[in-house]
Protein backbone atom coordinates (compact mmCIF):
# COMPACT_ATOMS: atom_id res chain seq x y z
CA UNK A 1 0.00 0.00 0.00
CA UNK A 2 1.08 3.23 -0.60
CA UNK A 3 -0.26 5.93 2.20
CA UNK A 4 -0.36 9.30 2.63
CA UNK A 5 -0.90 11.64 5.86
CA UNK A 6 -1.63 15.19 5.52
CA UNK A 7 -0.22 16.77 8.22
CA UNK A 8 0.02 20.47 9.22
CA UNK A 9 2.55 22.67 11.13
CA UNK A 10 0.42 24.89 13.71
CA UNK A 11 1.19 27.27 16.52
CA UNK A 12 1.89 25.64 19.94
CA UNK A 13 -1.99 25.10 21.16
CA UNK A 14 -0.75 26.55 24.82
CA UNK A 15 0.23 29.33 23.36
CA UNK A 16 -1.65 32.60 22.94
CA UNK A 17 -2.50 33.74 19.09
CA UNK A 18 -3.36 36.75 18.05
CA UNK A 19 -3.95 38.03 14.85
CA UNK A 20 -1.21 40.48 12.53
CA UNK A 21 -3.33 42.37 9.65
CA UNK A 22 -6.13 40.08 9.36
CA UNK A 23 -3.47 36.68 9.57
CA UNK A 24 -2.44 34.30 12.55
CA UNK A 25 0.58 35.35 13.69
CA UNK A 26 2.62 32.42 13.24
CA UNK A 27 6.40 34.18 13.76
CA UNK A 28 5.65 34.89 17.60
CA UNK A 29 4.67 31.20 18.96
CA UNK A 30 6.59 27.75 18.65
CA UNK A 31 5.36 25.99 16.21
CA UNK A 32 4.59 21.65 15.77
CA UNK A 33 3.24 19.34 14.86
CA UNK A 34 -1.12 19.38 14.55
CA UNK A 35 -1.38 17.32 17.87
CA UNK A 36 -4.69 16.06 15.98
CA UNK A 37 -2.21 14.92 12.88
CA UNK A 38 -0.32 12.55 15.06
CA UNK A 39 -3.37 10.26 15.24
CA UNK A 40 -3.21 9.84 11.25
CA UNK A 41 0.53 9.33 11.43
CA UNK A 42 -0.37 6.83 14.33
CA UNK A 43 -3.22 5.34 12.57
CA UNK A 44 -1.05 4.79 8.82
CA UNK A 45 1.58 2.91 10.93
CA UNK A 46 -0.82 0.44 12.51
CA UNK A 47 -2.77 0.26 8.88
CA UNK A 48 1.07 -0.91 7.12
CA UNK A 49 1.90 -2.99 10.74
CA UNK A 50 -0.97 -4.91 10.60
CA UNK A 51 0.11 -6.12 7.10
CA UNK A 52 3.82 -6.67 6.83
CA UNK A 53 5.67 -3.07 7.63
CA UNK A 54 6.66 -0.23 6.05
CA UNK A 55 10.69 1.27 5.84
CA UNK A 56 13.20 -1.68 5.46
CA UNK A 57 12.19 -4.87 4.67
CA UNK A 58 8.13 -3.71 4.94
CA UNK A 59 6.48 -3.79 1.48
CA UNK A 60 4.16 -0.21 1.96
CA UNK A 61 5.02 3.42 2.14
CA UNK A 62 4.08 6.24 4.15
CA UNK A 63 5.14 9.89 2.72
CA UNK A 64 3.83 12.91 4.60
CA UNK A 65 2.71 15.47 3.13
CA UNK A 66 2.03 19.17 4.16
CA UNK A 67 2.03 22.75 2.97
CA UNK A 68 3.23 25.92 4.88
CA UNK A 69 6.29 28.22 6.05
CA UNK A 70 9.62 26.65 5.48
CA UNK A 71 10.15 25.99 9.16
CA UNK A 72 7.33 23.13 8.82
CA UNK A 73 10.34 20.68 8.02
CA UNK A 74 10.52 20.51 11.72
CA UNK A 75 7.35 19.85 12.48
CA UNK A 76 7.22 16.90 10.00
CA UNK A 77 10.25 15.44 11.25
CA UNK A 78 8.62 14.57 13.98
CA UNK A 79 6.43 12.50 11.95
CA UNK A 80 9.31 11.05 10.82
CA UNK A 81 10.48 10.02 13.84
CA UNK A 82 7.17 8.27 14.83
CA UNK A 83 8.15 6.06 12.03
CA UNK A 84 7.02 7.67 8.52
CA UNK A 85 9.12 7.13 5.35
CA UNK A 86 9.57 10.52 3.78
CA UNK A 87 8.45 14.05 3.67
CA UNK A 88 6.81 16.10 0.68
CA UNK A 89 6.54 19.66 1.54
CA UNK A 90 5.01 22.52 -0.40
CA UNK A 91 6.41 25.74 0.83
CA UNK A 92 6.18 28.91 -1.56
CA UNK A 93 5.34 32.68 -0.60
CA UNK A 94 2.82 32.71 -2.78
CA UNK A 95 0.64 30.70 -0.34
CA UNK A 96 0.76 33.00 2.90
CA UNK A 97 -2.61 33.27 3.74
CA UNK A 98 -4.09 30.33 2.04
CA UNK A 99 -7.60 29.66 2.82
CA UNK A 100 -8.56 25.37 2.52
CA UNK A 101 -9.56 26.06 -0.73
CA UNK A 102 -6.51 27.15 -1.84
CA UNK A 103 -4.58 24.77 0.73
CA UNK A 104 -6.96 21.73 -0.68
CA UNK A 105 -5.84 22.83 -4.29
CA UNK A 106 -2.13 22.51 -3.31
CA UNK A 107 -2.70 19.39 -1.19
CA UNK A 108 -4.81 17.23 -3.50
CA UNK A 109 -2.25 18.38 -6.78
CA UNK A 110 0.73 16.74 -5.01
CA UNK A 111 -1.50 14.31 -3.85
CA UNK A 112 -3.28 13.41 -7.97
CA UNK A 113 0.51 13.37 -9.06
CA UNK A 114 1.36 10.03 -6.88
CA UNK A 115 -0.49 6.55 -6.94
CA UNK A 116 -1.90 6.73 -2.96
CA UNK A 117 -4.20 4.13 -2.16
CA UNK A 118 -4.98 5.99 0.74
CA UNK A 119 -4.72 9.33 2.03
CA UNK A 120 -4.51 10.16 5.92
CA UNK A 121 -5.53 13.04 8.09
CA UNK A 122 -6.44 14.72 10.91
CA UNK A 123 -10.27 15.75 11.48
CA UNK A 124 -9.08 19.52 12.23
CA UNK A 125 -5.92 21.29 12.23
CA UNK A 126 -5.91 23.27 16.00
CA UNK A 127 -5.23 26.90 14.32
CA UNK A 128 -7.80 27.01 11.74
CA UNK A 129 -10.49 24.37 12.96
CA UNK A 130 -12.33 23.99 9.72
CA UNK A 131 -12.72 20.22 9.93
CA UNK A 132 -13.13 20.84 5.84
CA UNK A 133 -9.93 19.85 4.18
CA UNK A 134 -10.11 16.04 4.12
CA UNK A 135 -13.97 16.51 2.64
CA UNK A 136 -12.42 19.00 0.16
CA UNK A 137 -9.81 16.91 -0.95
CA UNK A 138 -11.88 13.70 -1.68
CA UNK A 139 -14.21 16.37 -3.83
CA UNK A 140 -10.59 17.20 -5.27
CA UNK A 141 -9.36 14.04 -6.25
CA UNK A 142 -12.99 12.50 -7.13
CA UNK A 143 -12.18 9.51 -4.39
CA UNK A 144 -14.24 8.15 -1.57
CA UNK A 145 -14.55 9.81 1.56
CA UNK A 146 -14.23 8.47 4.75
CA UNK A 147 -13.99 10.99 7.34
CA UNK A 148 -14.41 11.37 11.24
CA UNK A 149 -13.35 8.19 11.52
CA UNK A 150 -13.14 6.58 14.65
CA UNK A 151 -12.37 2.94 13.77
CA UNK A 152 -10.52 1.74 10.29
CA UNK A 153 -9.98 -1.76 9.47
CA UNK A 154 -8.09 -2.09 5.95
CA UNK A 155 -8.02 -5.30 3.83
CA UNK A 156 -5.21 -4.46 1.13
CA UNK A 157 -6.19 -8.10 -0.58
CA UNK A 158 -9.59 -6.91 -1.63
CA UNK A 159 -8.52 -3.03 -1.38
CA UNK A 160 -11.65 -2.11 0.86
CA UNK A 161 -11.63 -0.11 3.42
CA UNK A 162 -14.43 0.08 6.40
CA UNK A 163 -14.55 3.07 8.97
CA UNK A 164 -16.98 3.91 11.90
CA UNK A 165 -17.77 7.45 11.37
CA UNK A 166 -18.61 8.95 14.57
CA UNK A 167 -20.00 12.47 14.75
CA UNK A 168 -22.12 14.55 17.36
CA UNK A 169 -25.61 12.61 15.01
CA UNK A 170 -24.69 9.74 15.76
CA UNK A 171 -22.03 5.98 14.35
CA UNK A 172 -22.40 5.10 10.90
CA UNK A 173 -20.52 2.09 9.55
CA UNK A 174 -18.87 2.91 6.16
CA UNK A 175 -17.02 1.20 3.44
CA UNK A 176 -15.40 2.29 0.06
CA UNK A 177 -12.58 1.14 -2.62
CA UNK A 178 -8.89 2.11 -2.90
CA UNK A 179 -8.36 5.26 -3.16
CA UNK A 180 -9.86 6.83 -0.34
CA UNK A 181 -9.49 9.77 1.43
CA UNK A 182 -9.96 9.14 5.83
CA UNK A 183 -9.80 11.83 8.50
CA UNK A 184 -9.30 10.26 11.80
CA UNK A 185 -10.58 11.43 15.24
CA UNK A 186 -7.89 11.72 18.34
CA UNK A 187 -10.28 8.63 19.82
CA UNK A 188 -9.42 5.86 17.30
CA UNK A 189 -5.51 5.55 19.06
CA UNK A 190 -2.97 6.51 21.05
CA UNK A 191 -0.13 8.32 19.40
CA UNK A 192 3.14 6.71 20.07
CA UNK A 193 5.93 8.66 21.10
CA UNK A 194 9.17 8.94 18.96
CA UNK A 195 11.70 6.40 20.15
CA UNK A 196 15.65 7.31 20.01
CA UNK A 197 16.05 4.94 17.35
CA UNK A 198 13.70 6.69 15.30
CA UNK A 199 14.63 10.04 15.91
CA UNK A 200 17.73 9.28 14.59
CA UNK A 201 16.56 7.68 11.54
CA UNK A 202 14.39 10.40 10.76
CA UNK A 203 17.45 12.76 10.20
CA UNK A 204 18.39 10.86 7.31
CA UNK A 205 15.03 10.11 5.95
CA UNK A 206 14.06 11.72 2.48
CA UNK A 207 12.26 15.64 2.76
CA UNK A 208 11.49 16.89 -0.47
CA UNK A 209 10.53 21.05 -0.36
CA UNK A 210 9.07 22.20 -3.54
CA UNK A 211 7.83 25.55 -4.39
CA UNK A 212 4.62 25.83 -6.39
CA UNK A 213 6.26 26.11 -9.94
CA UNK A 214 7.91 23.60 -9.13
CA UNK A 215 4.93 21.12 -8.97
CA UNK A 216 3.70 22.65 -11.96
CA UNK A 217 0.70 24.81 -9.53
CA UNK A 218 0.23 28.54 -9.53
CA UNK A 219 -1.70 30.03 -6.46
CA UNK A 220 -4.84 30.95 -6.17
CA UNK A 221 -5.98 34.25 -4.24
CA UNK A 222 -7.93 33.13 -1.31
CA UNK A 223 -11.86 33.75 -1.78
CA UNK A 224 -12.34 34.16 1.71
CA UNK A 225 -10.93 37.30 3.48
CA UNK A 226 -10.87 38.96 7.20
CA UNK A 227 -12.35 42.65 7.36
CA UNK A 228 -11.26 42.86 10.96
CA UNK A 229 -10.17 41.22 13.97
CA UNK A 230 -10.56 42.68 17.58
CA UNK A 231 -9.82 41.31 20.89
CA UNK A 232 -12.67 40.64 23.02
CA UNK A 233 -12.05 42.57 26.21
CA UNK A 234 -10.76 40.79 28.99
CA UNK A 235 -13.13 39.74 31.21
CA UNK A 236 -13.53 41.62 34.83
CA UNK A 237 -12.33 39.39 37.01
CA UNK A 238 -15.41 36.48 38.47
CA UNK A 239 -16.42 36.60 41.83
CA UNK A 240 -15.09 33.69 43.99
CA UNK A 241 -16.63 32.15 46.73
CA UNK A 242 -14.68 29.64 49.16
CA UNK A 243 -17.26 27.44 50.81
CA UNK A 244 -17.34 26.92 54.44
CA UNK A 245 -20.83 25.55 54.16
CA UNK A 246 -22.84 28.32 52.48
CA UNK A 247 -20.95 27.98 49.23
CA UNK A 248 -24.06 26.27 47.63
CA UNK A 249 -26.67 29.30 48.61
CA UNK A 250 -23.96 31.60 47.27
CA UNK A 251 -24.56 30.08 43.61
CA UNK A 252 -27.90 30.06 44.04
CA UNK A 253 -28.27 33.42 44.84
CA UNK A 254 -26.06 34.59 42.14
CA UNK A 255 -28.04 32.72 39.49
CA UNK A 256 -31.41 34.03 41.21
CA UNK A 257 -29.38 37.33 40.19
CA UNK A 258 -28.83 36.36 36.91
CA UNK A 259 -32.75 35.53 36.40
CA UNK A 260 -31.45 31.74 35.99
CA UNK A 261 -33.99 30.33 38.96
CA UNK B 1 -32.38 41.43 -2.85
CA UNK B 2 -29.66 38.26 -1.73
CA UNK B 3 -30.83 35.20 -2.82
CA UNK B 4 -30.27 32.97 0.30
CA UNK B 5 -30.58 29.14 0.52
CA UNK B 6 -30.45 27.21 4.05
CA UNK B 7 -29.74 23.56 4.81
CA UNK B 8 -33.35 22.40 6.55
CA UNK B 9 -32.23 19.45 9.33
CA UNK B 10 -34.48 17.45 11.09
CA UNK B 11 -34.57 16.07 13.94
CA UNK B 12 -36.58 13.34 14.15
CA UNK B 13 -40.15 14.51 13.24
CA UNK B 14 -39.11 18.01 13.57
CA UNK B 15 -37.13 20.45 11.96
CA UNK B 16 -33.92 21.10 14.02
CA UNK B 17 -33.50 24.36 15.98
CA UNK B 18 -31.09 25.55 13.44
CA UNK B 19 -33.78 25.83 10.57
CA UNK B 20 -35.36 29.06 11.88
CA UNK B 21 -31.46 30.40 13.53
CA UNK B 22 -30.35 30.18 9.76
CA UNK B 23 -33.37 31.45 8.13
CA UNK B 24 -33.12 34.19 10.61
CA UNK B 25 -29.76 35.07 9.80
CA UNK B 26 -30.13 34.66 6.20
CA UNK B 27 -33.16 36.93 6.28
CA UNK B 28 -30.80 40.15 7.21
CA UNK B 29 -29.53 39.57 3.57
CA UNK B 30 -31.99 38.43 1.84
CA UNK B 31 -35.00 35.67 0.74
CA UNK B 32 -34.81 33.22 2.39
CA UNK B 33 -34.97 29.39 0.56
CA UNK B 34 -34.95 25.98 2.56
CA UNK B 35 -33.57 23.25 1.19
CA UNK B 36 -35.52 19.86 2.17
CA UNK B 37 -33.01 16.57 1.44
CA UNK B 38 -35.52 13.67 2.05
CA UNK B 39 -35.95 10.36 0.60
CA UNK B 40 -38.18 9.42 -1.57
CA UNK B 41 -41.82 10.02 -0.81
CA UNK B 42 -41.07 11.80 2.18
CA UNK B 43 -40.55 15.39 1.05
CA UNK B 44 -44.01 16.90 0.83
CA UNK B 45 -44.78 16.08 4.40
CA UNK B 46 -41.31 17.20 5.76
CA UNK B 47 -41.62 20.46 4.11
CA UNK B 48 -44.88 20.46 5.33
CA UNK B 49 -43.24 20.69 8.66
CA UNK B 50 -41.62 24.01 7.92
CA UNK B 51 -43.99 26.52 9.22
CA UNK B 52 -41.88 29.00 11.51
CA UNK B 53 -39.03 30.92 10.31
CA UNK B 54 -38.60 33.60 8.11
CA UNK B 55 -38.43 31.26 5.07
CA UNK B 56 -40.13 32.17 1.48
CA UNK B 57 -39.47 29.15 -0.28
CA UNK B 58 -39.07 25.20 0.68
CA UNK B 59 -37.57 23.52 -2.22
CA UNK B 60 -37.67 19.80 -1.92
CA UNK B 61 -35.49 17.40 -3.48
CA UNK B 62 -35.53 13.50 -2.86
CA UNK B 63 -33.02 10.96 -3.41
CA UNK B 64 -32.25 7.30 -1.32
CA UNK B 65 -28.84 8.49 -1.94
CA UNK B 66 -29.08 11.16 1.04
CA UNK B 67 -28.90 8.57 3.29
CA UNK B 68 -26.93 5.73 1.46
CA UNK B 69 -23.78 8.33 0.56
CA UNK B 70 -24.22 10.97 2.73
CA UNK B 71 -22.82 14.07 2.97
CA UNK B 72 -20.89 13.97 -1.07
CA UNK B 73 -25.13 13.79 -2.28
CA UNK B 74 -26.20 16.07 -0.20
CA UNK B 75 -23.22 18.13 -1.47
CA UNK B 76 -24.27 17.57 -5.41
CA UNK B 77 -27.41 18.47 -4.68
CA UNK B 78 -27.16 21.46 -3.03
CA UNK B 79 -24.19 22.68 -5.46
CA UNK B 80 -26.39 22.11 -8.37
CA UNK B 81 -29.28 23.97 -7.40
CA UNK B 82 -27.54 27.46 -6.04
CA UNK B 83 -25.43 27.28 -9.17
CA UNK B 84 -28.87 27.01 -11.64
CA UNK B 85 -30.72 29.50 -8.96
CA UNK B 86 -27.80 31.71 -8.85
CA UNK B 87 -28.02 32.01 -5.28
CA UNK B 88 -25.63 34.37 -3.29
CA UNK B 89 -25.17 32.21 -0.53
CA UNK B 90 -25.31 29.42 1.17
CA UNK B 91 -25.87 28.59 5.16
CA UNK B 92 -25.62 25.73 6.93
CA UNK B 93 -25.39 24.68 10.48
CA UNK B 94 -22.05 23.80 11.62
CA UNK B 95 -21.39 20.32 12.68
CA UNK B 96 -19.69 17.75 10.66
CA UNK B 97 -22.31 17.20 8.24
CA UNK B 98 -22.43 20.48 7.87
CA UNK B 99 -19.14 21.62 7.24
CA UNK B 100 -18.34 18.48 5.11
CA UNK B 101 -21.40 19.31 2.87
CA UNK B 102 -20.17 23.32 3.21
CA UNK B 103 -16.95 21.90 2.11
CA UNK B 104 -17.75 19.81 -1.22
CA UNK B 105 -20.31 22.68 -2.42
CA UNK B 106 -17.74 25.35 -2.04
CA UNK B 107 -15.65 23.52 -3.98
CA UNK B 108 -18.00 22.70 -6.68
CA UNK B 109 -19.57 26.25 -7.04
CA UNK B 110 -16.00 27.46 -6.97
CA UNK B 111 -17.03 29.96 -3.59
CA UNK B 112 -15.12 31.08 -0.70
CA UNK B 113 -15.88 29.27 2.81
CA UNK B 114 -16.52 30.66 6.19
CA UNK B 115 -16.87 28.43 9.49
CA UNK B 116 -18.49 28.59 12.56
CA UNK B 117 -19.87 32.02 12.04
CA UNK B 118 -21.60 33.83 14.99
CA UNK B 119 -23.74 36.01 13.15
CA UNK B 120 -24.25 36.65 9.27
CA UNK B 121 -24.79 40.53 8.55
CA UNK B 122 -27.11 41.89 5.86
CA UNK B 123 -24.13 42.63 3.61
CA UNK B 124 -23.24 38.65 4.37
CA UNK B 125 -20.51 39.51 6.40
CA UNK B 126 -19.73 36.80 8.94
CA UNK B 127 -18.79 37.05 12.47
CA UNK B 128 -16.51 34.52 14.00
CA UNK B 129 -15.16 34.01 17.92
CA UNK B 130 -11.86 32.62 17.26
CA UNK B 131 -8.90 31.35 19.73
CA UNK B 132 -11.28 30.05 21.99
CA UNK B 133 -13.44 33.40 22.07
CA UNK B 134 -10.86 35.69 22.79
CA UNK B 135 -10.63 37.92 19.08
CA UNK B 136 -14.16 38.93 17.18
CA UNK B 137 -13.57 38.41 13.49
CA UNK B 138 -15.43 39.61 10.73
CA UNK B 139 -14.90 38.18 7.01
CA UNK B 140 -16.16 37.63 3.53
CA UNK B 141 -16.33 35.66 1.28
CA UNK B 142 -14.74 37.53 -1.59
CA UNK B 143 -15.81 35.05 -4.22
CA UNK B 144 -18.77 33.37 -5.51
CA UNK B 145 -21.38 32.17 -3.34
CA UNK B 146 -20.83 33.00 0.39
CA UNK B 147 -20.73 29.63 1.69
CA UNK B 148 -21.03 30.22 5.60
CA UNK B 149 -21.15 27.58 8.45
CA UNK B 150 -23.51 28.76 11.51
CA UNK B 151 -23.32 27.63 14.92
CA UNK B 152 -26.17 26.07 16.15
CA UNK B 153 -27.29 28.24 19.38
CA UNK B 154 -25.97 31.42 18.79
CA UNK B 155 -28.17 33.70 15.99
CA UNK B 156 -31.74 34.16 18.18
CA UNK B 157 -34.38 32.60 16.14
CA UNK B 158 -37.48 34.61 14.28
CA UNK B 159 -39.95 32.06 15.07
CA UNK B 160 -43.23 33.98 13.68
CA UNK B 161 -44.90 31.84 11.69
CA UNK B 162 -44.78 31.24 7.81
CA UNK B 163 -46.10 29.80 4.91
CA UNK B 164 -43.58 29.05 2.29
CA UNK B 165 -44.10 28.14 -1.23
CA UNK B 166 -43.09 24.79 -2.28
CA UNK B 167 -41.16 23.70 -5.15
CA UNK B 168 -39.32 20.50 -6.05
CA UNK B 169 -36.38 19.66 -8.03
CA UNK B 170 -33.97 17.06 -9.24
CA UNK B 171 -30.49 16.74 -9.30
CA UNK B 172 -28.08 14.37 -10.79
CA UNK B 173 -25.42 12.53 -8.55
CA UNK B 174 -21.82 12.53 -9.55
CA UNK B 175 -19.69 8.81 -9.89
CA UNK B 176 -17.59 10.47 -7.13
CA UNK B 177 -20.23 10.90 -4.67
CA UNK B 178 -21.21 7.32 -4.58
CA UNK B 179 -17.95 5.89 -3.86
CA UNK B 180 -18.56 5.49 -0.38
CA UNK B 181 -21.81 3.39 1.18
CA UNK B 182 -23.34 3.79 4.72
CA UNK B 183 -24.02 0.60 5.60
CA UNK B 184 -25.50 0.96 9.19
CA UNK B 185 -26.11 4.46 10.77
CA UNK B 186 -26.77 4.17 14.81
CA UNK B 187 -28.11 8.21 15.16
CA UNK B 188 -28.00 9.07 19.32
CA UNK B 189 -30.28 8.40 20.90
CA UNK B 190 -31.71 11.85 22.53
CA UNK B 191 -32.28 11.69 26.30
CA UNK B 192 -34.63 13.55 28.20
CA UNK B 193 -32.29 16.11 28.58
CA UNK B 194 -31.88 19.12 25.63
CA UNK B 195 -29.34 18.56 22.98
CA UNK B 196 -25.79 19.94 24.00
CA UNK B 197 -25.50 22.11 21.37
CA UNK B 198 -29.07 23.68 21.64
CA UNK B 199 -29.11 24.28 25.59
CA UNK B 200 -29.37 27.49 27.20
CA UNK B 201 -27.63 26.47 30.04
CA UNK B 202 -25.34 23.15 30.52
CA UNK B 203 -23.68 21.61 33.66
CA UNK B 204 -20.78 19.49 32.69
CA UNK B 205 -18.84 17.40 34.74
CA UNK B 206 -15.33 16.26 35.13
CA UNK B 207 -12.59 14.20 36.43
CA UNK B 208 -13.76 15.65 39.96
CA UNK B 209 -17.05 13.58 39.91
CA UNK B 210 -14.89 10.54 40.41
CA UNK B 211 -17.19 9.02 37.90
CA UNK B 212 -20.25 10.24 39.75
CA UNK B 213 -22.46 12.42 37.80
CA UNK B 214 -25.76 11.46 40.05
CA UNK B 215 -25.03 15.41 41.41
CA UNK B 216 -24.02 16.91 38.05
CA UNK B 217 -27.49 15.66 36.50
CA UNK B 218 -29.66 16.21 39.53
CA UNK B 219 -28.31 20.13 39.28
CA UNK B 220 -28.46 20.39 35.27
CA UNK B 221 -32.40 18.64 35.60
CA UNK B 222 -33.05 21.27 38.37
CA UNK B 223 -32.22 23.91 35.82
CA UNK B 224 -33.43 21.80 32.92
CA UNK B 225 -29.95 21.88 31.70
CA UNK B 226 -27.98 19.22 29.43
CA UNK B 227 -25.31 17.67 30.92
CA UNK B 228 -21.58 17.96 29.39
CA UNK B 229 -18.40 16.59 30.49
CA UNK B 230 -14.76 16.85 30.16
CA UNK B 231 -12.53 14.32 28.09
CA UNK B 232 -10.94 12.99 31.37
CA UNK B 233 -14.76 12.22 32.03
CA UNK B 234 -15.40 10.71 28.75
CA UNK B 235 -12.27 8.96 28.30
CA UNK B 236 -12.76 7.23 31.79
CA UNK B 237 -16.24 5.64 30.73
CA UNK B 238 -18.33 7.66 32.81
CA UNK B 239 -19.91 10.00 30.54
CA UNK B 240 -20.86 8.68 26.87
CA UNK B 241 -18.50 10.51 24.40
CA UNK B 242 -21.03 12.20 22.39
CA UNK B 243 -21.32 14.73 25.80
CA UNK B 244 -17.71 15.98 25.75
CA UNK B 245 -16.92 19.40 25.54
CA UNK B 246 -14.19 20.78 24.07
CA UNK B 247 -11.58 20.70 21.19
CA UNK B 248 -12.10 17.52 20.02
CA UNK B 249 -15.61 17.40 21.08
CA UNK B 250 -18.84 20.02 20.78
CA UNK B 251 -18.36 23.50 21.06
CA UNK B 252 -21.00 25.12 22.93
CA UNK B 253 -22.07 28.59 23.84
CA UNK B 254 -24.91 28.45 25.99
CA UNK B 255 -26.50 31.32 28.23
CA UNK B 256 -25.47 29.73 31.65
CA UNK B 257 -22.40 26.74 31.86
CA UNK B 258 -20.95 25.34 34.50
CA UNK B 259 -18.18 23.54 34.96
CA UNK B 260 -18.07 21.13 37.86
CA UNK B 261 -14.90 19.46 39.01
CA UNK B 262 -13.16 20.38 35.59
CA UNK B 263 -9.72 21.92 35.60
CA UNK B 264 -10.46 24.24 32.53
CA UNK B 265 -7.38 23.07 30.40
CA UNK B 266 -7.38 24.85 27.18
CA UNK B 267 -8.66 21.83 24.95
CA UNK B 268 -11.73 21.89 27.31
CA UNK B 269 -12.07 25.62 27.04
CA UNK B 270 -11.81 25.63 23.47
CA UNK B 271 -14.91 24.15 23.52
CA UNK B 272 -16.73 26.40 25.84
CA UNK B 273 -15.02 29.97 26.37
CA UNK B 274 -17.82 31.66 24.45
CA UNK B 275 -20.36 30.81 26.50
CA UNK B 276 -22.11 34.19 28.34
CA UNK B 277 -21.58 33.44 31.57
CA UNK B 278 -19.53 31.04 33.48
CA UNK B 279 -19.64 28.98 36.90
CA UNK B 280 -17.27 27.30 38.22
CA UNK B 281 -16.82 24.15 41.27
CA UNK B 282 -13.77 23.03 42.11
CA UNK B 283 -11.57 22.71 45.64
CA UNK B 284 -8.45 23.74 43.90
CA UNK B 285 -8.39 27.57 43.93
CA UNK B 286 -5.87 27.60 41.47
CA UNK B 287 -7.64 25.63 38.86
CA UNK B 288 -6.71 27.30 35.57
CA UNK B 289 -11.50 27.41 35.11
CA UNK B 290 -11.54 30.23 37.79
CA UNK B 291 -9.50 32.70 35.11
CA UNK B 292 -12.51 32.70 32.97
CA UNK B 293 -15.47 31.90 35.42
CA UNK B 294 -18.26 35.09 36.30
CA UNK B 295 -18.75 32.88 39.33
CA UNK B 296 -16.48 30.45 41.04
CA UNK B 297 -17.02 28.65 44.21
CA UNK B 298 -13.98 27.29 45.80
CA UNK B 299 -15.06 23.75 47.36
CA UNK B 300 -15.86 20.10 46.95
CA UNK B 301 -18.90 19.89 44.50
CA UNK B 302 -20.10 16.97 46.51
CA UNK B 303 -21.25 19.27 48.98
CA UNK B 304 -22.03 22.39 46.51
CA UNK B 305 -23.97 20.81 44.15
CA UNK B 306 -26.55 18.91 45.65
CA UNK B 307 -27.26 22.32 48.42
CA UNK B 308 -28.17 24.38 45.04
CA UNK B 309 -30.01 21.67 43.82
CA UNK B 310 -32.04 21.95 46.33
CA UNK B 311 -32.31 25.19 46.69
CA UNK B 312 -33.68 25.66 43.15
CA UNK B 313 -36.33 23.10 43.91
CA UNK B 314 -37.42 24.81 46.67
CA UNK B 315 -37.60 28.25 45.50
CA UNK B 316 -39.54 26.69 42.35
CA UNK B 317 -41.81 24.86 44.38
C1 LIG C 1 -5.56 16.37 21.22
C2 LIG C 1 -6.29 16.63 22.50
C3 LIG C 1 -7.63 16.95 22.44
C4 LIG C 1 -8.36 17.19 23.62
N1 LIG C 1 -9.68 17.51 23.52
C5 LIG C 1 -10.38 17.75 24.66
C6 LIG C 1 -11.77 18.09 24.61
O1 LIG C 1 -12.39 18.16 23.54
N2 LIG C 1 -12.42 18.32 25.77
C7 LIG C 1 -11.80 18.25 26.99
O2 LIG C 1 -12.46 18.49 28.03
N3 LIG C 1 -10.51 17.94 27.08
C8 LIG C 1 -9.78 17.67 25.95
N4 LIG C 1 -8.47 17.31 26.05
C9 LIG C 1 -7.92 16.99 27.39
C10 LIG C 1 -7.52 18.18 28.23
O3 LIG C 1 -6.18 18.53 27.94
C11 LIG C 1 -7.61 17.83 29.74
O4 LIG C 1 -6.82 16.69 29.98
C12 LIG C 1 -9.05 17.56 30.21
O5 LIG C 1 -9.92 18.60 29.81
C13 LIG C 1 -9.05 17.45 31.71
O6 LIG C 1 -10.36 17.13 32.19
P1 LIG C 1 -10.76 17.53 33.67
O7 LIG C 1 -10.74 19.01 33.81
O8 LIG C 1 -12.07 16.86 33.95
O9 LIG C 1 -9.68 16.80 34.57
P2 LIG C 1 -8.48 17.38 35.43
O10 LIG C 1 -7.63 18.30 34.65
O11 LIG C 1 -7.87 16.24 36.12
O12 LIG C 1 -9.22 18.29 36.48
C14 LIG C 1 -10.08 17.81 37.49
C15 LIG C 1 -10.42 18.99 38.41
O13 LIG C 1 -11.38 18.58 39.36
C16 LIG C 1 -11.09 19.18 40.61
N5 LIG C 1 -11.71 18.34 41.64
C17 LIG C 1 -11.33 17.09 42.04
N6 LIG C 1 -12.20 16.62 42.96
C18 LIG C 1 -13.12 17.57 43.18
C19 LIG C 1 -14.29 17.69 44.02
N7 LIG C 1 -14.67 16.70 44.84
N8 LIG C 1 -15.00 18.84 44.01
C20 LIG C 1 -14.63 19.85 43.17
N9 LIG C 1 -13.55 19.79 42.36
C21 LIG C 1 -12.81 18.68 42.34
C22 LIG C 1 -9.59 19.27 40.64
O14 LIG C 1 -9.18 20.34 41.51
C23 LIG C 1 -9.24 19.54 39.18
O15 LIG C 1 -9.13 20.94 38.92
C24 LIG C 1 -7.71 17.09 24.89
C25 LIG C 1 -6.35 16.80 24.94
C26 LIG C 1 -5.63 16.57 23.78
C27 LIG C 1 -4.16 16.27 23.87
N1 LIG D 1 -1.46 23.08 5.22
C1 LIG D 1 -1.75 21.77 5.39
N2 LIG D 1 -0.82 20.81 5.05
C2 LIG D 1 -1.10 19.50 5.21
N3 LIG D 1 -2.27 19.02 5.70
C3 LIG D 1 -3.22 19.91 6.04
C4 LIG D 1 -3.02 21.33 5.90
N4 LIG D 1 -4.15 21.95 6.32
C5 LIG D 1 -5.02 20.97 6.70
N5 LIG D 1 -4.46 19.74 6.54
C6 LIG D 1 -5.08 18.42 6.86
O1 LIG D 1 -6.50 18.58 6.96
C7 LIG D 1 -6.95 18.29 8.29
C8 LIG D 1 -8.11 19.21 8.65
O2 LIG D 1 -7.69 20.56 8.66
P1 LIG D 1 -8.71 21.81 8.72
O3 LIG D 1 -9.74 21.58 7.67
O4 LIG D 1 -7.82 23.01 8.44
O5 LIG D 1 -9.29 21.86 10.11
C9 LIG D 1 -5.71 18.41 9.16
O6 LIG D 1 -5.83 17.63 10.33
C10 LIG D 1 -4.62 17.91 8.21
O7 LIG D 1 -4.59 16.50 8.16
Amino acid sequence: MKIAVCVKQVPDSWAEKKMVNGLLDREGVDAVLNDLDEYAVEEALRIVEAHGGNGEGGAHTITLISMGPARTTDAVRKGLSMGADSAIIITDDALVGSDAIGTSKVLAGVIADQKFDLVLCGTESTDARMSVVPAMLAQRLGWAQLTFAGSVSVTPETSSVTITRETEAGIDTMKAQFPCVISVIEKINEPRYPSFKGIMAAKKKPMEVHSLSAIGLEAQSAWSAVVDATPRPAKAAGIKVVDEGAGGEALLNFLAEKKFI
Amino acid sequence: MSQVFILAEFSGDAPAKTVAELATAGAKAGSVTAVVLAAPGKGAALAGLITSGPIAEVVVIESDAFVKYSVPAAADAIAQLISARKADAFLVASSAYGKEVAARVAVQVESGLITDAVDVGADLTATQLVFGGSTTVHSRVSHGCAVITVRPNSVTPDLAASSPTITNATFDISASAQLAEVLSSAPFVKGGRPELTEAQIIVSGGRGTNGDFAVVEAFADSLGAAVGASRAATDAGWYPHSHQVGQTGKTVSPQLYVACGISGAIQHRAGMQTSKLIVAVNKDPDAPIFEIADFGVVGDLFAVLPKATEGVQARKS
